[in-house]
């Protein structure tokens, strides 16, 4: 950096190298840059109305080398052999299939050991590197943030948009940063510090930012970890979030399929060396919390904002001042089924939810796994495990994890995103209720009726023992299997 | 896309904050394959309640949304600004839209427009107190009327002039090709390529 260049936050390095063309204009005014988009992946739910758009329009796909898509939303995550039996997911399947066969675009198909959710898929690939710009019709794409990218989800306008001009039409981001200092507890992992900072600054906080999280308590964690983090920015509003690469970025990505490697690697690691927010760079807002107090958290409403610490009791409306959040309280307790005062670990569930592209990585089942081996299942309680990639669960077997969740007594699915929004067969029945490791607590969202507590894979296994929500620590007394 | 200037029609008042995107469309309607015809699933867990708003005259032929800060959260489904507009929305007015709605929104010729909390509880009250009171709103002055309310809405300038003129953002941007072009021959090596595919095995 020379001595008169004006200091920059990690989000503005990795925009200023991407615009193809700035927009005129000062101030409120400022037409939108025009933005360079490295990395579009695709799915089959919001892709078909883009493809039909290039299609009428009669244009083409840009760059197809710069495309890469898997089926996900739509999957089943049993008997993958046979044809899906719901006909709308079936067609909705098929119309990727001929779309990126008629366009040119990688494709892993159910079956194929690369399939599974795009956000898992994109890292385990080496495809997500650090400082490019990473796009997709899904808003969980702030997953890669945890590489140090700027990705960001969108809408299927949008999508055709990148398909036939690899750019987008983007006013710049304010930026937060989100400051995790400390040592997390043990049993306290990054889902719960994700959960914590959302509870703090609401659904609505992050709204026009670009969150980066920093501190000591961000850097001690492990690249899966960080993703967990990045996955859930959109549910504080946010559309991106961020972590500068270091060490244990660039030895996650080295030997990938899709790392550079030789020259190309070093080139690589010398520029991606610079990406991090520089001294005296200036945020938009900044937001601290401590590492070394957080509890497991959970929530307990119908909104990813409204959670609390497991150890604490479910909120009454009057706890609120504000008229709209005592109102949203009141509707939330009610779809929930819970009264005001409850503590949350007497709360009982039907079943335990472990994936999504929250938690659903290698690192995500070893924890749950640790904690259930050699331990009884609540019987009362059904437990679906489905791993994020096709290559997740070649892992997880290799290692024996498959074993341990079917002795258990969890069932070991195929992958895909499953119960997080049920597309698939996997829902929660009317009133049925879950504790879930995925991201979103929202109304019907498991299911039509069906109740969601969103949750760390820790507290999800220590749930599936006892029956009741648990925190690993609540494990002492649980009677071993034999 | 139409061009819009002002839009006149009877308001629908949604008290409730943080409107997500599988409340306005659940998950299950994401499964076609094309871009029109989902009137029928818009709000589609509400509506089986009777006293959902939209299932009372003359509400039910509402074009103006007016609805609690945080609206349109979670899911980027650009399929819930398609559900609002096959259902004969043409605006929305809240005091705080989730992002990639209002950029879904902006694309689609639905005008999302940021008004006061403390303008949206008056006009709830109208509205409730007044139903079939229509609301006008008005791109050119930035301003919503309903009945003796005035109030200014935020839209941002580009959006608004996108809405106004009625363009195309891919045409608009492809007026810049050699742009996109001298960049693409400027990036660096190293940056992945998706083909030819590569696997760890």
């Amino acid at each position: 950096m020379s001595a008169t260049q004006t200091p920059q936050t990690l989000a503005e390095k990795v925009w200023n190298a991407h615009v193809v063309r700035r927009g005129s204009g000062e101030g409120e005014s400022r037409q939108p840059d025009l933005i360079y988009i490295d990395l579009h992946l695709l799915h089959e739910v919001t892709s078909p109305q883009a493809f039909e758009g290039l299609r009428i329009a009669g244009r083409k796909l840009r760059r197809p080398d710069q495309t890469i898509a898997t089926e996900d939303h739509n999957t089943p995550t049993l008997d993958i052999d046979k044809p899906i039996a719901d006909l709308t997911s079936r067609t909705q399947i098929n119309t990727l299939r001929e779309n990126c066969k008629e366009f040119g675009v990688r494709l892993h198909s159910l079956g194929d050991k690369e399939q599974g959710i795009v956000h898992v898929v994109g890292p385990q690939l080496g495809l997500t590197q650090p400082g490019m710009t990473v796009v997709c019709g899904d808003s969980h794409t702030s997953t890669h943030g945890a590489f140090g990218a700027l990705a960001f989800g969108i809408g299927t306008s949008e999508v055709e948009h990148v398909m036939a001009t690899q750019s987008l039409s983007l006013k710049p981001f304010k930026t937060m940063a989100i400051n995790v200092e400390g040592t997390l507890k043990p049993g306290v992992t990054s889902k719960d510090i994700i959960l914590a900072v959302i509870a703090k600054i609401g659904t609505g906080g992050g709204q026009g930012y670009v969150l980066e999280y920093r501190g000591s308590a961000i850097r001690a964690l492990s690249m899966d970890a960080r993703m967990t983090i990045c996955n859930m920015s959109i549910e504080a509003g946010a559309r991106a979030g961020m972590i500068a690469p270091d060490q244990t970025t660039f030895d996650y990505v080295k030997g990938r399929p899709h790392a550079p490697s030789g020259e190309d690697w070093d080139a690589a690691v010398e520029d991606w060396k610079q990406l991090h927010s520089d001294e005296g760079a200036q945020f938009d807002a900044e937001v601290f919390l401590d590492a070394d107090t957080l509890e497991p958290f959970v929530t307990w409403g119908t909104n990813p904002g409204q959670g609390v610490s497991l150890s604490d009791r479910v909120p009454a409306p009057e706890d609120f001042e504000d008229e709209n959040d005592r109102k949203a309280c009141e509707r939330a307790l009610s779809y929930m089924g819970l009264t005001g005062g409850t503590p949350m670990k007497d709360i009982r569930v039907d079943t335990v939810f472990l994936g999504s592209c929250t938690n659903s990585r290698m690192e995500d089942l070893r924890a749950a796994a640790a904690i259930i081996k050699g331990k009884e299942k609540d019987p009362n309680v059904r437990m679906i495990v489905v791993p994020g990639s096709a290559r997740v669960r070649l892992e997880a077997e290799a290692e024996g994890l498959d074993q341990i969740f079917k002795d258990f007594g969890a069932e070991w699915r195929f992958a895909g995103c499953s119960m997080c929004l049920g597309m698939n067969p996997d829902q929660l029945a009317e009133g049925e209720r879950c504790a879930s490791t995925s991201n979103r607590n929202f109304e019907g969202r498991q299911g039509k009726g069906g109740r969601t507590h969103l949750v760390s894979p820790l507290v999800a296994a220590a749930t599936a023992i006892r029956g009741t929500l648990s925190s690993p620590s609540d494990l002492a007394n649980t009677p071993v299997a034999v | 896309m139409e061009k819009i200037i002002s839009h006149t029609g009877i308001g629908v008042p949604l008290r409730q904050s943080n409107v997500d995107t599988d409340q306005i469309i659940p998950a299950v309607y994401l499964k076609r394959i094309t871009r029109t015809g989902f009137e029928d699933a818009l709000f589609a867990g509400w509506r089986r309640d009777e006293n959902f708003i939209l299932n009372q005259e003359p509400f039910n032929a509402g074009s103006v949304l007016v609805a609690g800060p945080d609206f349109g959260t979670g899911s980027s489904r650009e399929h819930a600004v398609w559900a609002l507009k096959d259902y004969g929305f043409k605006a929305v007015l809240s005091a705080r839209f989730a992002d990639i709605f209002r950029g879904n929104s902006g694309k689609q010729g639905l005008v999302a427009a940021e008004v006061a909390q403390s303008d949206i509880e008056l006009i709830w009250k109208e509205l409730e107190n007044n139903p079939g009171t229509q609301i006008t709103v008005d791109l050119e002055s930035r301003t919503v009327q309903c009945g003796s309310i005035s109030a200014p809405f935020q839209i941002d300038d580009y959006t608004r002039w996108r809405l106004m003129e009625g363009l195309d953002d891919i045409g608009l941007t492809l007026q810049h090709e050699e742009d996109i072009t001298a960049y693409e021959s400027s990036r660096p090596a190293y940056k992945p390529k998706t083909l030819p595919a590569r696997s760890a095995d």
